[in-house]
């Protein structure tokens, strides 16, 4: 693997991670992460959408006239989301109802554009595929991490399953609400912001 | 009276920015100065209320199961379901009432214009646009629902924006450990505002 590739894959993970630095996709990440299933769907639906609208994008990339670009990249995205969002609701039709209005949102995710304009735009298709799933891959790192702490510790589970048995089932455990709640999602994101630019202080802004 | 309900709930019960995370984007990268915040607020509140009606025109009339019943006749437009085509119309809505209200402020207000500045266009793209409409066809408002539930939720967002940028002013006067500094502490700041508006919960009027 030569070294332009390898940074397109593993530079997402870490350096240019979409959400706790390119600040990308913020949305989603905060809303489905309520339980570590529908943070695993949404992961696999946004990796569907992005890899291919990034490489949609990239083929087309001469064909687009550059005043129009938007709205183009707009049409392709929306439906490729229209593809993922039947495919959801024809299979796992409990967890489509879950996510809500969150996959249709994935149209307005800035990953998606962000990428869309920042590199399928300007690399040809294989380039642009990789770096739409390595980038997918960064989103769902962090979606994954703040899906298991809130579903630990806002209700003891995990994928379902109980691991800290909590008070109402007989246990020791008592749930803690707000990681269910939107509050729980700012603080650990915002903790894990912390814990990354500690350990790379690269990465810390000047101000 | 119901309508003032539904007002007063999408703007502090169910912020849209707080409590669903939507236009998540441009409310950490806009919130560094009150003024641009101000801009993208107030931008937010008239396009989110041109939008949000205009999609539950187009729902209630053209997508919805049977909705075509005013151009075909009750009995053929029964086989006619177009809601998933609900995506590319209402961003294509969307971009175009956009482009329009864009026009139009340059044409009428060229002073408020100049004070949008970039962030009109932007907001094409601004999830809480498209999530409102999304959230209007999921809980089946009418159209005059719609539209306060749309001017609501403007509101909330432009509430929670300029107070997150008056936060972060003061800020600058402020110590923060280098890990934090920026993004981090803005999470947290606006996880402390989402418990805030947490208060508001379960009011009832």
């Amino acid at each position: 693997m030569d070294k332009a590739t390898r940074g397109i894959l593993l530079d997402p993970l870490h350096e240019k991670n979409p959400i706790t630095l390119q600040v990308l996709g913020i949305c989603s990440a905060l809303a489905v992460t309520t339980k570590l299933e529908t943070a695993f769907v949404m992961s696999a639906a946004l990796t569907f959408v992005l890899v291919c609208s990034n490489t949609t994008i990239s083929l087309l990339r001469n064909k687009i006239p550059g005043s129009i670009r938007i709205i183009t990249q707009l049409a392709i995205i929306a439906s490729l989301v229209i593809v993922a969002d039947q495919v959801l609701k024809a299979f796992l039709f409990d967890t489509s109802k879950a996510l809500s209005v969150f996959v249709g949102l994935i149209i307005t995710n800035c990953i998606v554009m962000g990428r869309a304009e920042a590199f399928a735009m300007a690399n040809p298709p294989m380039a642009s595929a990789l770096d739409g799933f390595a980038n997918s891959m960064g989103y769902s790192v962090v979606l994954i991490y703040v899906a298991l702490f809130r579903e630990l510790l806002g209700s003891g589970k995990v994928l379902g399953s109980p691991v800290f048995a909590s008070v109402s089932d007989g246990g020791w455990y008592v749930p803690n609400g707000l990681m269910v709640l939107s509050p729980g999602a700012f603080f650990l994101i915002g903790i894990l912001i912390w814990i990354q630019r500690s350990m790379t202080p690269t990465l810390q802004e000047a101000d | 009276m119901d309508l003032i309900n539904l007002a007063l709930k999408a703007i502090f019960v169910e912020n849209i920015a707080l409590a669903f995370f939507l236009g998540m984007c441009s409310f950490l990268a806009v919130s560094k100065k009150v003024d641009t915040a101000m801009g993208l607020g107030l931008a937010v509140v008239f396009v989110l209320t041109v939008v949000t009606p205009l999609n539950a025109l187009i729902n209630n009339y053209i997508l919805k199961d049977g909705a075509l019943a005013w151009a075909l006749g009750e009995e053929k437009a029964a086989g006619y379901d177009l809601s998933f085509l609900a995506f590319i119309t209402f961003i294509a809505t969307i971009a175009a009432a956009v482009q329009i209200v864009e026009m139009s402020i340059d044409k009428f207000a060229p002073a408020l214009y100049s004070a949008l500045g970039v962030f009109l266009p932007l907001i094409a793209v601004n999830c809480a646009i498209l999530g409102s409409s999304l959230f209007m066809v999921e809980r089946e408002y009418t159209v005059m629902q719609s539209t306060v539930f749309g001017f609501g939720s403007g509101v909330g967002f432009w509430l929670a924006i300029v107070a997150l940028a008056a936060i972060r002013e003061r800020l600058k006067y402020s110590n923060v450990p280098p890990g934090l500094r920026g993004l981090g502490i803005t999470f947290m700041i606006t996880g402390l505002m989402a418990m805030g508006f947490m208060i508001f919960g379960g009011i009832q009027l």
